[in-house]
């Protein structure tokens, strides 16, 4: 039982990122109230170093470390990197609107480097006991950052369904995977998945199997697990619904990869049954409920939810490909729903805030940019091509069709056709109505470079889809 | 064998009657009461297990302290008793459906066809100079070096987050600067006035 020192290395990137946040957690304290700016930068710097630092430590083969509770893979490597720069992105955007409104400055950064940790961990996990702690770790920073408005009636409230029911399918997932561990003697994912198919028939690893995909489907908010996130996306401040609805999908795709694929391969053949009827229902409720809202970030909501389930249906193909576009639809949905949030920030200044679908009315005539780059997410949302958004579904429903899930794929298409609604009525609000509202927008300039970059990058991984997609490819295990 | 046998039996049927008490009882304060027993019995059947830190730590942490602040909170806060029986007739029917597919599928899960002696073989038992502690102790900080840091982590955002949503700075409560009491100079306190004497007239 002796512990080799060389592991660390592997767990560099981690520990960086724990080592500064405890240090922006210190340095917060001695900041005076005009100076917050230094825990922002000090934050900002915090996420780039580590951003390089996995860069620097990126290593070909898998390798596990503390005795197989770690696993540093490209496949992890590439979804940090996404986590750590949609990070970034929401520290810039979120800059001003935290400022402006009674939201603890400081404790959103401590926080949501905390909660980036707990995502880092997550998606690294090779362990059961790994992804759970990960898991509350994220969970708990998040549940703390909704409830930061601690005036707010709305975000008090939308906090504490968000805690209790994350609770209960934490209690959930904890159940499943006792029983999973009772059957295969181990919490090793690696030994799980050899284990699993001697027991395939076993009444117990259904059950944990269940069990631990109602906690997954709830992290991921697939429907019936859906409740929490319409009213937790509504009522949480803006920044935080940035926050909570881009880089944790993200670390729950990462949870859904290891557990299903890494731990459970055994029991495909069941988990793909659940995950279908997890996929449709979410593709169902989200698009259709999605129609009658009127608060963007409600429409917002229903919307991942939908998106949600087109992921699941990625990962349920259970082939190679199936999981690089299940990948990719994930990295892409994050950025696009990045830039959908940050639109709401933009729009929004002290004293108002744009959560009325009508504060798009006239766009154009504000702003014809920003009404531009909002119509480029909102089509690459809803699949237009060339956008991304449409690569990412086309090659979820090839996965599809090649294991033949025809069907799938069809009802797939219809409800994304009911979907494609109620992101164009947006683009007929901003360029077909006389707006209501004629100030113009107040935000600093690198709020405006990063929003139109964000645009941009949409519209450019659009015309070339295959780099990315070859990444994923590359990294998923086959 | 038969000794042991009988204190799980007790222990365990302790265990469930304080649980049920902790909720049926209309004093809150005895239901934290009996949540101290349902912790010891549970404790004990630790012990019947060969974990004895996991035990005593039980009992330390859970029913020393935990608890103890427990019931300083309950004892503060004025729980309307009328208000939490409300509704308890309405959702009784559901309540009871729920309960009795849970007690069907934990029957159907972990009964004795699935987890009996046919399928897994008894533990061996250990010798008398075992020690728990000092297995615990081995492969905490080795095989479980990962996951711990975690955890302790989690503690730390716990308090992190415990904080920023109650702390709130009133900028009007008098308060007390222990620094600049003790620091106090007898000039800071005291000031002679030099009073011009009057003539006696």
């Amino acid at each position: 039982m002796h512990f080799d020192l060389n592991q660390l290395s592997l767990a560099l990137p981690e520990i960086l990122l724990l080592s500064m946040a405890c240090v922006v957690l210190i340095a917060d304290l001695f900041v005076t109230e005009r100076s917050r700016g230094a825990t922002y930068i000090l934050a900002q710097i915090t996420l780039v170093a580590v951003f390089l630092m996995v860069l620097a430590t990126a290593i070909d083969k898998p390798q596990l470390a503390f005795s197989h509770t770690f696993i540093r893979d490209g496949l992890g490597d590439l979804l940090k990197l996404f986590v750590l720069g949609i990070g970034f992105m929401v520290f810039l955007y979120s800059k001003d609107y935290l400022k402006s409104r009674d939201v603890c400055f400081g404790e959103f950064h401590v926080l949501a480097l905390f909660g980036i940790l707990g995502m880092m961990i997550l998606i690294s996990a090779n362990n059961l006991l790994t992804i759970y702690l990960g898991l509350e770790l994220l969970s708990l920073c998040l549940y703390a950052m909704v409830a930061l408005q601690r005036d707010s009636i709305l975000a008090s409230e939308s906090a504490i369904k968000y805690f209790i029911l994350g609770a209960i399918a934490s209690g959930m997932l904890l159940y499943g995977m006792s029983m999973i561990y009772g059957m295969t003697g181990s919490l090793d994912l690696t030994v799980i998945n050899q284990n699993v198919v001697q027991h395939k028939t076993d009444m117990v690893l259904i059950f944990g199997l269940v069990f631990v995909m109602v906690g997954v489907a709830f992290k991921l908010g697939a429907v019936p697990f859906h409740m929490w996130v319409p009213d937790v996306y509504q009522g949480s401040p803006t920044a935080v619904t940035l926050f909570l609805g881009t880089a944790p999908k993200i670390a729950a795709f990462a949870m859904l990869m290891r557990l299903l694929v890494y731990g459970l391969m055994g029991l495909y053949a069941e988990w793909r049954d659940i995950l279908i009827v997890l996929a449709v229902a979410s593709m169902a409720i989200g698009n259709i409920v999605a129609i009658s809202q009127t608060n963007i970030k409600r429409m917002l909501a229903y919307s991942t939810i939908s998106h949600v389930g087109f992921l699941i249906l990625g990962v349920l193909s259970g082939t190679a490909a199936g999981f690089a576009s299940a990948m990719f639809y994930t990295l892409t949905y994050a950025v696009m729903a990045l830039g959908a949030f940050g639109m709401i920030i933009l729009l929004s200044r002290f004293g108002y805030e744009a959560e009325h679908i009508d504060s798009f009315k006239g766009l154009n005539q504000r702003s014809s940019w920003f009404a531009f780059v909002m119509l480029v997410l909102m089509f690459s949302l809803a699949g237009v091509p060339p956008f991304i958004g449409f690569w990412a579904k086309l090659n979820v429903l090839m996965a599809l069709v090649s294991v033949n899930l025809t069907w799938l794929a069809i009802v797939a298409v219809v409800f994304s056709i009911i979907g494609a609604f109620y992101y164009l009525r947006i683009i007929k609000l901003m360029y077909f109505d006389t707006a209501q509202d004629s100030q113009s927008l107040e935000c600093h300039t690198g709020m405006r470079v990063a929003m139109s970059l964000n645009g941009l990058a949409i519209l450019l991984l659009g015309f070339k889809p295959d780099l990315l997609l070859a990444l994923c490819l590359q990294v998923v295990p086959g | 064998m038969g000794v042991e046998k009988i204190l799980f039996y007790l222990f365990a049927a302790i265990m469930l009657a304080s649980a049920t008490a902790v909720i049926t009882v209309r004093n809150p304060v005895r239901a934290a009461l009996f949540l101290v027993l349902t912790f010891f019995a549970s404790a004990a059947i630790w012990l019947l297990l060969e974990a004895e830190f996991l035990a005593v730590a039980l009992v330390l942490v859970y029913v020393g302290a935990v608890m103890v602040l427990f019931l300083f909170v309950v004892m503060m806060l004025d729980v309307n008793l009328a208000r939490l029986r409300e509704g308890f007739a309405r959702y009784l029917p559901i309540g009871v459906l729920i309960a009795l597919l849970m007690i069907t599928v934990l029957v159907m899960i972990v009964g004795p066809e699935q987890f009996g002696l046919a399928k897994f073989a008894e533990p061996l038992r250990h010798d008398a100079d075992y020690s728990n502690t000092r297995e615990l102790g081995l492969i905490l900080y080795t095989v479980y070096v990962y996951p711990f840091e975690i955890a302790a982590v989690i503690l730390l955002v716990a308090i992190v987050a415990a904080i920023a949503l109650t702390l709130r700075r009133r900028p009007y409560t008098k308060y007390q600067n222990p620094d600049e009491q003790i620091s106090v100079k007898r000039d800071d306190r005291i000031r002679l006035v030099d009073v011009p004497t009057e003539q006696r007239k």
